[in-house]
């Protein structure tokens, strides 16, 4: 508690100076007068009998300690959000008791949990950079690796199974950190009495996702755990791809002005994992979306080149994940219109009844694309060209102030911060 | 969405807004509360705030069913969970509510069988595919959902099932809604009413606001258009010198509620003597219990739970924000020791909560653009 608290103290001369100065300016002469003329119309206007009836000493001296407040309440409002905005932008710390299932939504506990443990354990500069794909080199070869392990439940879904994610959604970090996929490992967890059946479908699902992608499962490893110790089956790809030389990419590499692209509708594959469990009696026709983004990314670097700064799968915590992510890590903001998005109404019925926003909702075959203005039509135009992406939509712009943060100007005109997840609205999705 | 859009024109929107402008008095001050945490939440989630003149100010009020449960009770919630053999069932919001020793989901994590239910009746069926399990379902809500706890019970009983128990934290609106008015240090001009606790209760129950305390209400529904126009409409009564309770949410809410499920309350519960609230302390006959005629699935009957009144924590400043005597900026913790991921206070959790809604949303400065 006192830690954040010292910092917000470190930061407001800087801070605080600025905005009182806006404070001191424009508002409380403003507020002032207006409450002053509160006080005059309260013993003369058309309710003085009701405010008469309530009036004590206490009561008449209101007005003036009002006034006070609300000048004093406005600086402790930028004071306290100088204060969390400090907090925000350091580091996360692991300090949980136990993993509790918000440690794998991808939101602020997983992001305290890699920040907090894994990325000081491993000392690793390119950890550091927590793309989706760590790059090495390799005897002059530039190449990037990744791994994921899939859970999902349950394994077979509206629109693929836990084959098709586990070969997809590999490549897709591969593909956005700029690398064309090459090679794929395969490990499967396998729970005791799992039908034979099952496993050779997912097999087969596996090796037709490699070949439409275009990559070669060359190694592998199977383990079986005594039934109840895993659910069914749990499938573990690491990727290797080459990276290509046309991309410079880095999620520090935003600047004001550039344009955020999402390659087509958002939150499909959560809906359709989350209405497949049969939790909820809702029945729809939604598809998971999973698919290899490869040829998207091949297209967009050829097309737009270095003016293409940053990519990223929006899969576990949506899209507003990864606008906060690149927020923090390109220390600007984003402004993104609620109205431009695309989702498909069944998505958006479904994320309406169950109160979740499908910005928050899991993608497999989505990304977010961060553009230099001059080439946005251009990267819009291209994707739109490439299967899976016709729906592909400019939703946003980078902005300077305030730096970190997501904005949203709503359907209905007002403006509202798209803040990181917290909690776990859907286990398991992938 | 049909039926959804219409209630979110951005056009509307504007006339209304433009509307609100040519009502207020300029130079006055305006404090309405939303009395639901689903305005709170509607109000954030749409930018409404935006659309008001400056000296329209919308305080957010008790409304949140989460937000309000004690830690007591949630201690008591967790002694249960870790009974052997208990499958306890809640909603998912209730999971992450501290108690003086962990929430629900450490509890969960730390071994006990909890589970996220979206309905009591799925509780319900937790309980029909265990027979040789208990299964505790952890009630909470305003009279908005206790008519379909009291109709799971009803089922529970048609069922013939007998493994399936109730912690009841059912919550009653008039109550608190009076301790805020009696309360000395609230200012408010008017009251944008719960919509949905109205669909069950009617707007008849809050005649009292007006004739005891001559505040307008006006009982809204949730989407912008909605909000806006409560907020015309209790604007109007101010302006014309009137106070009434008036009913926005025609299309779902009658003057008289939903008189069945009323009758169904009466029948499932009772009225507690007096239950404590968090930040607002203890109100009479605010709580409901399970009454005598299904006694049989009630939890607290049931099992030891240690029932120990547990103080709100010293820093925490939720009652204030609660009864809208101070913004949630203004509270000692806010963002720094008391934030989404590790909330002190119950504003900070559900995301209807007053503090979860300013801190998820509304943590920028308006008046600077956006540049």
């Amino acid at each position: 508690m006192s830690e954040p608290t010292a910092i917000g103290e470190e930061r407001s001369p800087i801070a605080g100076e600025e905005r009182s100065a806006i404070a001191g300016e424009e508002r409380s002469p403003i507020a002032g007068e207006e409450r002053s003329a509160i006080a005059d119309r309260a013993s003369t206007g058309p309710q003085s009998p009701r405010v008469s009836t309530a009036a004590s000493p206490g009561e008449e001296r209101s007005p003036i300690v009002d006034r006070v407040s609300t000048a004093a309440s406005l600086s402790r409002e930028e004071k306290v959000r100088g204060i969390i905005e400090t907090a925000r932008a350091k580091r996360g710390k692991f300090r949980d008791e136990h993993v509790t299932m918000s440690h794998g939504a991808g939101g602020k506990a997983t992001q305290s949990m890699i920040e907090g443990l894994f990325v000081p354990a491993f000392a690793s500069e390119t950890l550091r950079a927590m793309g989706d794909a760590g790059a090495v080199e390799v005897g002059g070869a530039r190449l990037a690796m990744t791994t994921d392990s899939y859970v999902v439940k349950p394994i077979v879904f509206p629109g693929g199974s836990i084959g098709d994610l586990a070969v997809n959604g590999t490549v897709n970090d591969l593909s956005v950190a700029g690398a064309r996929p090459v090679a794929l490992s395969l490990s499967l967890v396998l729970e005791e009495g799992l039908p034979a059946a099952e496993l050779r479908r997912e097999v087969d699902a596996i090796a037709a996702a490699a070949r439409a992608a275009d990559v070669e499962v060359v190694t592998g490893d199977t383990k079986v755990v005594e039934r109840g110790h895993c659910d069914s089956m749990y499938v573990c790809t690491t990727g290797i791809g080459h990276v290509d030389p046309r991309a410079q990419l880095s999620p520090a590499a935003l600047r004001p002005g550039d344009r955020v692209i999402v390659s087509g509708t958002v939150g499909d594959h959560g809906t359709a994992i989350m209405l497949a469990r049969g939790e909820f009696d809702l029945s729809s026709q939604i598809e998971s979306d999973t698919r290899s983004l490869w040829p998207a990314v091949d297209a967009l670097l050829s097309e737009t080149g270095p003016a293409l700064r940053c990519m990223r799968d929006a899969t576990r915590g949506g899209v507003a994940s990864v606008l906060n992510e690149l927020a923090r890590a390109s220390n600007v903001a984003m402004l993104i219109q609620e109205a431009a998005v695309p989702v498909e109404p069944a998505v958006a019925g479904a994320a309406e009844i169950l109160g979740i926003d499908p910005m928050y909702v899991a993608n497999e075959g989505k990304m977010v694309v961060f553009v230099a203005p001059e080439a946005a039509d251009a990267a819009l135009a291209t994707l739109r060209s490439v299967r899976g992406c016709e729906r592909a939509a400019e939703i946003g712009e980078v902005r300077t102030e305030p730096p970190g943060m997501v904005l949203v100007e709503t359907a209905f005109g007002g403006k509202r911060v798209m803040d990181q997840l917290v909690g776990d609205p859907l286990p398991r999705i992938c | 969405m049909k039926y959804v859009d219409e209630f979110r024109d951005p056009e509307l929107g504007r006339v209304l807004a433009g509307e609100i402008v040519n009502l207020v008095e300029p130079g006055r001050h305006y404090k309405l509360m939303e009395v639901c945490g689903g305005h709170t939440h509607s109000i954030y989630k749409y930018g409404i705030d935006d659309l008001l003149p400056e000296n329209v100010e919308l305080v957010h009020g008790p409304g949140c069913p989460v937000c309000v449960i004690p830690m007591g009770r949630v201690d008591d919630g967790i002694a249960m969970a870790h009974q052997p053999n208990v499958i306890f069932t809640c909603f998912g919001d209730m999971m992450r509510i501290p108690g003086s020793d962990g929430s629900l989901l450490d509890a969960k994590a730390d071994g006990a069988d909890i589970r996220m239910v979206y309905s009591p009746l799925d509780a319900l069926r937790i309980a029909m595919q265990n027979p040789d399990r208990d299964v505790v379902f952890f009630a909470i809500g305003f009279e908005t959902t206790a008519p379909s706890t009291a109709l799971t019970l009803k089922r529970a009983r048609v069922e013939g099932v007998t493994n399936f128990f109730c912690m009841c934290n059912h919550v009653t609106i008039v109550p608190p809604l009076r301790a805020l008015l009696d309360s000395p240090d609230l200012r408010l001009d008017g009251f944008i009413g719960p919509g949905h606790v109205s669909t069950v209760v009617g707007a008849r129950p809050f005649e009292f606001i007006p004739v005891d305390y001559e505040k307008p209400i006006v009982v809204a529904g949730f989407e912008p258009l909605d909000v806006l126009q409560a907020v015309h409409m209790i604007l109007t009564q101010l302006a014309e010198g009137r106070c009434e309770v008036e009913n926005q949410y025609t299309r779902v809410v009658s003057y008289e509620g939903n008189l069945r499920a009323l009758e169904t309350l009466s029948e499932v519960f009772e009225l507690r003597p007096h239950f404590e609230w968090r930040g607002l302390g203890f109100i009479s006959q605010s709580g409901l219990r399970i009454s005598e005629a299904y006694a049989d699935f009630d939890a607290e009957r049931r099992y030891e739970v240690p029932g120990v009144r547990v103080a709100d924590p010293k820093a925490c400043q939720c009652g204030e924000v609660l009864k809208g005597v101070i913004k949630p900026f203004d509270c000692k913790v806010f963002g720094t020791a008391c934030t989404p991921e590790r909330p002190i206070g119950t504003c900070m959790v559900s995301s209807e909560g007053a503090c979860a809604a300013y801190y998820n949303y509304g943590r920028f400065a308006r008046e600077r653009e956006v540049v």
